[in-house]
C-alpha cells in the first residue's frame, strides 16, 4: 500500500510555529519571574518540555517497533527508527540546555550525584547504542528485527526509570509537575504547557518530514529498480536507517 | 515590533540573562542544522530524480528506435 507523510505536513509546520513562538512571547513577555531563580528559570520553558518530549519520543518509537514485531510491516521499522533517531537529537538538546541551567544555577555544567540528571543520561547513552547496533548488522530483516527488540526492552525503561527516580529520597532538582498540579502559579503553567505543546508539534513536524523524506527516497530507488532493472542500480553501502 | 519592544517588560540582561540567551541560541541553532541537512537532503533526492527522468527518457529513446528499425528489417 502507497503511503504519503507530506500530506498535512504544511499545516503542522504552521502550527508548530505559531505555538512556539507563542510559547516564547509568553516565557519572556507574560510568566513572571520567578521567587527564587529568577530570570534563569525562563531555560525550563524549553529544557522540560524538550525532556519530556524526547522521553516520549523513545516510548513512542518502541510502540512503533511493537508493531513492526507483530506485523512484520518495514514502515513500522522506518517509523521507529526515525522516532529514535529525533528523540536522540531533542535530546541532546535538552541535555545541553540542562547544563546551561546547572551552570547558571549550581555553578557546574554537571553533576554526579543528581538522580533526575544521571538517569537521564543513562537513558540518553542507551539509544545511542540504537544506531551503531543497526549499522553493525548487515541483512536488513535482522537488523529491522534485532533493533525493534532493542526500541522495546531500552523503551521500557524509560518509565521505570522515571519511576525510580521518582521514587529517590533526597531531590535536588526542582519538580516542574507533580501529581497535584506542581508548584507552578497559573500563569508559568500556562507558559509551561504552551511550550510543552510547541515543542511536541515540532516534533511531530520534523518526524513528519524526515519520514517523508526517506520515503520519497525509497520510492524513486523503487522506481529505479523496476523501470531500469537490478544490475543499473549503484551499489548501496551499509547503512543504519531502514531502506 | 517597536510597540512590542515597548510594551515588553526590561529583561535583565546580566550574567542570567547570557546563560537564558545560550540555551534558547542553542535550539534555535540545532533546528537550523537539521533543517539545512534536510535541504541538502532534498537537493540529492531532486538530483536522483532528475537522473532517473533522463535515464528514462533514454531508454524509451532506445525503445522508439528499436521499434523504428524493426518493420524495415522485416522488408529487407
Amino acid at each position: 500500500m502507497h503511503t504519503t507523510y507530506g500530506k498535512g505536513l504544511r499545516g503542522l509546520s504552521i502550527a508548530a510555529i505559531v505555538t512556539i513562538g507563542a510559547a516564547l512571547a509568553l516565557a519572556f513577555f507574560y510568566a513572571p519571574l520567578d521567587a527564587n531563580q529568577g530570570f534563569i528559570q525562563k531555560i525550563f520553558y524549553i529544557h522540560v518540555p524538550l525532556a519530556i518530549v524526547t522521553l516520549c519520543g523513545f516510548i513512542f518509537g518502541a510502540l512503533m517497533a511493537v508493531q513492526y514485531l507483530r506485523t512484520g510491516d518495514r514502515r513500522w521499522d522506518m517509523r521507529s527508527y526515525v522516532a529514535i533517531h529525533m528523540a536522540l537529537i531533542f535530546g541532546i538538546v535538552g541535555l545541553i540546555t540542562g547544563s546551561i541551567w546547572a551552570k547558571a544555577s549550581w555553578g557546574h555544567w554537571w553533576v554526579w550525584n543528581e538522580p533526575t540528571l544521571v538517569s537521564y543520561l543513562i537513558v540518553l547513552l542507551l539509544f545511542c547504542t540504537y544506531q551503531p547496533l543497526r549499522f553493525s548488522i548487515e541483512d536488513p530483516e535482522r537488523q529491522s528485527r534485532y533493533a525493534s527488540v532493542f526500541a522495546i526492552v531500552a523503551g521500557a525503561f524509560v518509565p521505570l526509570n522515571f519511576i525510580a527516580v521518582r521514587l529517590a529520597q533526597q531531590y535536588v532538582h526542582p519538580r516542574v509537575l507533580t501529581l497535584t498540579g506542581g508548584n507552578l502559579p497559573g500563569s508559568m503553567l500556562l507558559t509551561f504547557l504552551v511550550s510543552l505543546l510547541g515543542i511536541s508539534l515540532l516534533y511531530a513536524t520534523l518526524w513528519k518530514y524526515e519520514m517523508a523524506a526517506k520515503n520519497a527516497r525509497s520510492q524513486v530507488r523503487r522506481l529505479r529498480r523496476t523501470l531500469l532493472g537490478e544490475d543499473t542500480m549503484r551499489p548501496v553501502g551499509r547503512s543504519a536507517a531502514p531502506s | 515590533m517597536t510597540i512590542l519592544l515597548a510594551a515588553a517588560p526590561a529583561l535583565p540582561l546580566g550574567k542570567a540573562g547570557k546563560f537564558v540567551a545560550a540555551a534558547y541560541i542553542v535550539f534555535m541553532l540545532v533546528i537550523l542544522i537539521y533543517v539545512a541537512i534536510m535541504a541538502t537532503r532534498a537537493q540529492r533526492l531532486e538530483g536522483e530524480l532528475s537522473e532517473l527522468q533522463r535515464d528514462v527518457e533514454a531508454a524509451r529513446r532506445g525503445n522508439d528506435a528499436a521499434a523504428d528499425r524493426e518493420p524495415q528489417e522485416s522488408v529487407l
